[in-house]
């Protein structure tokens, strides 16, 4: 049975692929999936045919009749035993250099992801038709400048492999930021982004960073029950309910982290992993060890410098040595770089409420409700404010940073 | 497949003097050699000054000469060269090589076929 199942996963992507080459040449068959179906069952026919393995085969193309959809509870132990090369081929034509950031999104999810141009849509919140736009105009590029849908030279692999890494971390990060009011497929996002960091991980098995990325992501979705109460609203790290947390995702990710650090290759996304791990392991050490967090930070910028890497240095600092170091570390940083950026703001007003300064903070507060749109977090920051605003003394405050 | 490499530079990175034009030459012999190697070249031309350039348009039966190129921009077309590649892979490898690549960009454009 699984067998079947595993032949109608091949051909299904096989189908995909001929649709990716085919379709922006030849417009798009009116009905898509049924396109798909019979595509698929063709090529698993010749597939079969090709095999020679007899007559007891062709009850599996029967079986194909009921081939399973592309999105189901069993997938992912499938998803491991389908044909690599042709995934992984494709998820590296998908996220070429040359295709623009929004396209590859869409695209990836589409083409390896399965999802509905109407899904994208509206996890992306925008028209359904500006996605099929995304969606013809790219693959008619894939098309006509030739991009291959193959894995690229060994030489080029680590900058390539790190277009396909933030791909994925970009569908999730969108996915993580949706919260419980928002629609399920925003949410969805997650678990496709996990979902195909795993498969990549199991297709490029030396590859430490993809390893470190798929345990990030884990890190993160641990802690999705715990993230926002019943009415949506955000709750803090340090205000979580940590039994909430998902132990086995932590598992995991620790486990992924250990097979990333054998490589001795240090990379970005596996140090971002360590900076979260480190929260999971405050559950058992019963504080957050910020010391180690500010210096993994460091080490972060020292590869992959940014000014918001500094800013999250900066509010560890903070929390390890107290707020007046973390407000001079934040001062060091050049203000035109987060001008726009409003958790710069909030970081500046909790140092200061933390120092008693509370004018000040509720300044630095206003500056960033003027900057941010998502309705849960203004009613964050409102609230922070009123905070700032009754004179809470700040060493109640101090709670948070242990 | 074919690919052509049009090769946009900074006004002022065009070498004035005789000797410095031949001080850049071996880079693009090299360059040339290499493209040959590869089975990539098919044809390649360096375009004089933009100074020399000349607009023609002929809308609505309207002739108009105009001095100077169409747009006035901070880098101009400086060259191109045309080449022959598996995937546009390969032809971004062609012209990251190419020795404007370290000063100016190179558009990558595939050919249609007629």
């Amino acid at each position: 049975m699984l067998g079947d199942i595993e032949a109608a996963e091949d051909a299904i992507q096989d189908a995909y692929l001929v649709a990716l080459e085919r379709w922006p040449r030849e417009g798009h068959p009116k009905h898509a999936s049924a396109w798909i179906l019979t595509t698929a069952r063709h090529r698993a026919i010749d597939k079969l045919r090709r095999e020679r393995r007899g007559r007891e085969k062709a009850e599996r193309l029967a079986a194909l009749e009921f081939g399973a959809p592309p999105r189901d509870p069993f997938a992912e132990d499938r998803e491991m035993n389908v044909i690599p090369d042709d995934r992984l081929g494709l998820m590296f034509a998908c996220c070429h250099p040359g295709l623009g950031v929004e396209a590859r999104i869409a695209l990836t999810l589409r083409t390896l992801g399965g999802l509905s141009t109407e899904e994208i849509a509206e996890a992306f919140l925008v028209p359904s038709a500006t996605i099929a736009q995304r969606l013809v105009r790219v693959k008619r590029k894939i098309r006509d400048a030739a991009i291959p849908l193959d894995v690229p030279a060994p030489e080029r692999l680590p900058e390539r492999l790190a277009d396909v890494c933030s791909v994925l971390y970009l569908i999730f990060n969108e996915g993580y930021l949706a919260s419980a009011g928002d629609s399920l497929v925003r949410r969805d996002l997650c678990d496709e982004a996990i979902r195909l960091t795993r498969v990549l991980a199991h297709l490029m098995p030396q590859e430490p960073e993809v390893m470190g990325l798929l345990a990030l992501m884990l890190y993160h979705h641990s802690r999705r029950d715990a993230r926002s109460d019943s009415d949506g609203r955000l709750i803090p790290l340090a205000e979580q309910d940590r039994k909430l947390w998902d132990d086995t995702a932590i598992a995991e990710a620790s486990a992924f982290m250990e097979r990333a650090a054998r490589h001795q290759f240090e990379g970005p996304y596996q140090l971002q992993a360590a900076i979260a791990a480190e929260h999971a392991r405050a559950r058992e050490l019963g504080r957050v060890d910020w010391e180690r967090i500010a210096e993994l930070y460091a080490r972060l910028a020292a590869i992959a410098p940014s000014p918001i890497v500094d800013l999250n240095r900066a509010v560890a600092l903070g929390f390890a040595y107290g707020p007046l170091l973390g407000l001079a570390a934040l001062d060091a940083i050049d203000a035109r770089a987060l001008e726009t950026y409003h958790p710069a703001y909030v970081a500046r007003a909790d140092f200061l409420r933390r120092l008693g300064r509370e004018a000040e903070a509720r300044d630095a507060y206003a500056a960033a409700l003027a900057l941010t749109q998502n309705a849960r977090e203004r009613a964050f920051l409102e609230a922070k404010m009123l905070e700032a605003g009754a004179s809470v003394t700040p060493r109640d405050d101090e709670r948070d940073s242990r | 497949m074919k690919y052509m490499l049009l090769i946009y530079t900074p006004h002022d990175s065009r070498p004035t003097t005789p000797q410095e034009r031949a001080a850049t030459m071996p880079a693009w012999e090299a360059y040339g050699a290499e493209l040959r190697r590869r089975k990539a070249y098919i044809d390649a031309a360096p375009l004089a000054e933009t100074t020399s350039a000349t607009t023609v348009r002929a809308h609505d039966g309207k002739r108009t000469v105009t001095d100077g190129p169409f747009a006035e921009t901070k880098e101009w077309l400086g060259g191109y060269y045309i080449i022959d590649c598996a995937s546009l892979d390969a032809a971004i490898e062609a012209a990251a090589m190419c020795p404007a690549a370290k000063y100016g960009s190179i558009e990558v454009r595939p050919l249609v076929e007629m």
